[in-house]
């Protein structure tokens, strides 16, 4: 299992005011920051960037690639969609079922209403036309972990149709605001978990899944490589963070994607045999699958031997870097949907959607386009808006009267590497919006050098407090009283004759040694312009 | 048969059951008497008969449990009417309950005392509920049905699981994968079907009421069969939790009692909203008893001014004439108690028989693909998956549910989903209008129960299309969600004993009270008949 958290960082550690250098080694910007109940047991496996865009350039002009996702959404309701049982990952299994999500004779589903406002809500965020009638449909197969026979489903009158999704396009792919079409979201119930024995002479069957509500979003075919499939995935997944209706944890499979792969030629306007790729475990290996498959797609185009392109559905393999075939389609499979009997109609209000409507967040997309009016630049913005609470955190610092361009550069810099080092989320640090925003007051008025900024925050970030307090018990204010920094200047270079015999004779860098010290001296308090400009009077009068 | 009898009938005469005491009904003057028949004496409430002799102490629930266990005993090996009995000491140790909590003076429920038959779809905790089929042979639900629950809080005691068709395909009983039961009147004929365990186990008084379930007609023509009061409420009225599903959109959980207002308690006592049911109704469940007026207060004319319509198509060809008969007499009887008859045109009655089998068998192929041998029940072993389901089911299903689930797979199939799911929808659609049409001109509308008497076991077994024929009269209520209340009306002659023919009145939605109060008009002031088979009729007084 690959994992890829939000990018790397790199802070200068000789500069004096908190900057923002951002290098980004690995990794990249569809990854969201992990939930704070499941990191510590996630792994981070880092993506390399030039194997990505091998692959991503080896698209010959000649074709273009379409896909289309289909995700299914998990959601965080207290209890299963149809039955009053509780769910929760990892618990042991069949310790949460009853007669219901057992499919026990005799028991009957009951709509959690739950599930309707969540599914309102994302149908409203992703901008689709809701049905505000519709209903219940079963989805009829034999398989051990579908209790019933058959998937309670919505087939022809989805709750949600006709949307769009807007994403951003990271810079290094190009930058840019992308538009996809979403075709429909609908309420379905999950299915419980096959075990299968190490020796496969016999497999166990975990309910604990079975009745768990989802959503499944179909997307139109508008992506054309793995990057834009991912950020589109990267987006569904900020998006349902931001609503609050799903953790959208990968590996725990509360946000699952499957991708339908075709490949045609540039100006032909039938769509290619299109394959089905599962297993895709996190936004990068969704990526490099697509990638993968596109090229695998393209060669044999280019060799003549599009028809051994099938209709098929394939698995992507983490450790070979390929797709493999999992299973040929035999034709259509008949689910025979037909409505089901046991549950009333799905009837929306006006009332209803529009109470919904005015009790949605912010959503990524406005947040971002918020942050681009602040001035703030493309890369800050787009993971300043990237994960909830972060955003959340921002908003707060402003909100405190912090100006945007240092929140910025505090959030992403220090503080980003801190949580990163600490394993951390932002809810998880002892650092308030209010005590940041007091901090950049102080730097920008004066009261404190920079670099001291920076010690109070390792102070404040580790052990909370006021910045107030901090400076007060530390005796941290800066010196900006001229006469006392040139004391310690004369003081400094009196005491180093030798360097200031080979300063006068023309080693001009020793500047920085003599600066160093006086810094030393004053204990990092001395103001850093005044300390620069009274050291070269000093050095430079020649008394 | 009968000569098996002879000997314990001193004993069971012993214990005549309670007669005397009824608020409901007196045997003794009716205003309409036109005869003097001695012999004859409307039913009677057996549930407050009960209530009553418990309360003044005149009879203990044990003794009344041993009473109907005796006869039960006597009378099951000859009829087959249940599946499961528990020990006779799991009932007497419940009675024996009851019979503390009257002596301490505390509250008893409605049903204190009343034992009753439940369908074995129906499920309860404490006993194996198959659906009458091999595949759940032995299976032992964790829970109780909301109805059997509600029952149980107002005192009842379940006294047995009754025989059925296989998860209620079917309209003799033959179908169950256990035993065939017979029907009391007449041991070589069948008792209907598919609750024909229920029908026949009120009918020969081996309980008070019992539970059945209507999807197609399932308590109403096993209780015109035997001779009892059979009523299918509207759908919704009744939680259909712990119900097994056959067709979610009709199945009704039913009550059958020999009498009208035992039929109309037994519903009170498990109608209601339930959450564990969303298609159950929020409608309120009224006192359908407070309506009731005693036999002997009744005037003259006591059903003056109600409009009755009887359905024309429910009478023409291909009804036995006997039956015929019975309901036009019946219709006469409305007549003399003021109501106006008039004959009815449903012209789409007819339509109803395939638009219920396609629907009916398109949800049931649904509803039993969970009987597949994962999780409970019957499971075959097999190397493979797909034998692990063929085997499982091909031997635990069988052969009627098959080839219902075969049809019900084929029509909602990919291509001939509009032709026959969807243009049976359309069907019951205009049937559930012509229903409101013609119940907005009548107040109730009147059929036979069933085209025939009971027939011979075995008669129809390898007809299937004549046996789903026989469902004509009924189905159209279910298509239309109505409520429905079946009773005896007349007899048809035939050897050893006359056979009960079963008069339908139909009524508007969540208007089973109205049908409860014509009902037990009609049934206080019939003449000459007295629904008791000759099985039992010196054992029941």
């Amino acid at each position: 299992m690959s994992y890829t958290m939000f990018r790397t960082f790199q802070v200068h550690p000789f500069l004096l005011y908190p900057t923002s250098i951002l290098k980004r080694r690995n990794g990249f910007l569809y990854s969201t920051t992990i939930p704070k109940a499941t990191q510590s047991s996630q792994t981070e496996t880092k993506v390399s960037t030039s194997s990505q865009s091998k692959n991503l350039y080896k698209i010959p002009k000649d074709y273009e690639a379409v896909i289309g996702i289909e995700t299914h959404v998990q959601l965080s309701t207290l209890t299963k969609a149809f039955c009053n049982c509780p769910y929760s990952y990892g618990s042991f299994p069949n310790s949460s079922i009853c007669p219901v999500c057992m499919g026990l004779p005799g028991a009957l589903p009951v709509l959690n209403n739950k599930v309707i406002e969540f599914a309102v809500k994302l149908g409203l965020a992703l901008n689709c036309n809701l049905a505000f009638n519709s209903k219940f449909d079963r989805k009829q197969y034999f398989y051990p972990d579908l209790p019933k026979g058959y998937q309670i489903s919505q087939f022809d009158v989805p709750i949600a149709a006709s949307g769009f999704l807007d994403v951003d396009i990271p810079l290094e792919f190009g930058g840019g605001h992308k538009r996809f079409g979403i075709t429909r979201v609908h309420m379905e119930e999950d299915a419980g978990k096959l075990m299968h024995t190490e020796k496969g002479n016999y497999s166990q069957v975990d309910l604990n899944r079975a009745g768990v509500p989802l959503l499944e979003i179909v997307s139109e075919p508008d992506m054309r490589n793995g990057i834009e499939a991912a950020e589109y995935a990267a987006e569904i997944q900020r998006l349902v963070r931001y609503l609050g209706v799903s953790n959208g944890n990968m590996q725990e499979g509360s946000l699952r994607c499957d991708v339908n792969v075709s490949v045609r030629p540039i100006g032909q306007s039938k769509f290619g045999t299109k394959v089905e790729v599962k297993n895709l475990n996190s936004f990068s290996s969704m990526s490099r699958a697509i990638d993968f498959e596109i090229s695998r797609q393209v060669l044999l185009h280019s060799q003549g031997q599009e028809d051994q392109i099938v209709q098929e559905t394939r698995l992507w393999e983490e450790g070979s870097q390929r797709t493999i075939t999992m299973r040929k389609k035999e034709g259509l499979a008949d689910y025979r949907y037909f409505p089901e009997p046991d549950l009333p109609s799905v009837i929306l209000s006006q009332e209803y959607v529009d109470g919904i409507q005015t009790s949605l967040p912010e959503l990524p997309e406005e947040k971002r386009r918020r942050y681009e009016k602040m001035g703030l630049g493309m890369q800050d913005v787009i993971f300043l808006a990237n994960d909830k609470n972060i955003a959340e955190f921002f908003d707060a610092t402003l909100a405190k009267g912090a100006d945007a361009k240092s929140a910025a550069n505090w959030i992403m810099s220090d503080i980003a590497a801190f949580m990163k080092n600490e394993k951390l989320t932002i809810n998880d640090i002892k650092l308030t919006p209010e005590e940041l925003s007091e901090l950049i007051a102080s730097i920008k008025g004066g009261i404190i050098s920079g670099k001291i900024g920076k010690e109070i925050l390792f102070e404040l970030l580790a052990k909370g407090g006021s910045v107030k307090e901090i400076i007060e018990k530390k005796d941290l204010v800066q010196i900006t009283d001229p006469v006392e920094i040139e004391k310690m200047v004369v003081k400094v270079i009196e005491e180093n004759p030798k360097q200031l015999e080979q300063y006068r004779g023309g080693k001009t860098k020793l500047q920085g040694y003599f600066a160093g010290q006086v810094m030393k001296a004053s204990k990092g308090k001395a103001n850093p312009g005044l300390l620069n400009k009274i050291l070269l009077e000093k050095l430079n009068s020649t008394t | 048969m009968l000569s098996t009898l002879q000997t314990p009938r001193s004993s069971l005469s012993r214990f005549t059951l309670p007669s005397t005491i009824t608020t409901l009904a007196s045997n003794s003057q009716s205003t309409l008497t036109t005869t003097q028949s001695p012999t004859t004496s409307p039913p009677q409430s057996q549930i407050l008969s009960i209530r009553h002799s418990l309360l003044t102490r005149n009879l203990s629930a044990v003794d009344l449990a041993r009473s109907y266990l005796t006869r039960l005993r006597l009378t099951e090996p000859h009829l087959r009417s249940f599946l499961h009995i528990p020990d006779d000491q799991t009932i007497i140790s419940q009675a024996n309950d009851l019979d503390r909590r009257i002596a301490a003076g505390k509250d008893v429920g409605p049903l204190a005392g009343v034992l009753v038959a439940v369908k074995d779809n129906i499920c309860t905790a404490d006993m194996p509920s198959t659906g009458g089929s091999r595949i759940l042979q032995n299976y032992r639900p964790p829970f109780d049905a909301t109805a059997v629950k509600k029952l149980k809080e107002l005192g009842g005691i379940v006294v047995g699981k009754t025989n059925m068709d296989e998860f209620g395909m079917g309209s003799t009983t033959e179908a169950s994968a256990f035993q065939v039961t017979a029907n009391p009147w007449d041991v070589s004929r069948v008792p209907g079907g598919s609750s024909g365990g229920s029908a026949a186990a009120v009918s020969a008084r081996q309980c008070v009421v019992s539970l059945g379930s209507d999807t197609g007609g399932s308590v109403r023509q096993p209780a015109s069969f035997c001779g009892v009061v059979g009523l299918k409420p509207t759908y919704g009225r009744v939680s259909r939790f712990g119900l097994m599903a056959y067709a979610s959109s009709l199945d009704a959980i039913g009550c059958f009692g020999s009498s009208v207002a035992d039929t109309g308690i037994l519903l009170h006592a498990i109608a209601g909203h339930d959450r564990f049911d969303a298609t159950s109704s929020k409608q309120e469940v009224p006192n359908f008893l407070s309506h009731f007026d005693s036999a002997s207060s009744l005037e003259s004319k006591p059903l003056k001014g109600l409009r009755v319509g009887l359905i024309r198509e429910t009478i023409e060809d291909g009804v036995d004439a006997g039956v015929v008969s019975a309901i036009r007499a019946a219709a006469s009887h409305f007549e003399e108690l003021g109501c106006s008859v008039n004959e009815v045109s449903l012209p789409s009655f007819s339509l109803g028989l395939p638009a219920y089998y396609v629907l009916a068998l398109s949800e049931s192929s649904s509803n039993l693909s969970r009987y597949d041998g994962i999780r409970y029940g019957n499971q075959v072993h097999a190397d493979e998956l797909d034998s692990l389901y063929g085997d499982s089911r091909a031997k635990g299903l069988g052969s009627e549910v098959k080839m219902r689930i075969l049809m019900g797979t084929y029509a909602l199939s990919a291509g001939y989903y509009d032709a026959y799911y969807k243009r049976a929808q359309q069907v019951r659609t205009i049937i559930r209008n012509s229903f409101k049409e013609a119940l907005d001109q009548y107040d109730i509308l009147i059929s036979p129960a069933a085209p025939s008497v009971a027939y011979k076991i075995g008669e129809k077994k390898n007809d299937p299309l004549a046996m789903y024929a026989g469902d004509i009269m009924t189905v159209n209520v279910n298509l239309a969600g109505l409520p429905a209340l079946v009773l005896p009306c007349g007899f048809v002659d035939s050897e050893p004993a006359g056979l009960p023919v079963g008069l339908q009145m139909i009524g508007a939605a969540f208007d089973e009270g109205e049908l409860l109060r014509v009902g037990h008009i009609f049934e206080q002031t019939l003449e000459n008949c007295r629904f008791v088979p000759p099985l039992v009729a010196d054992s029941v007084e």
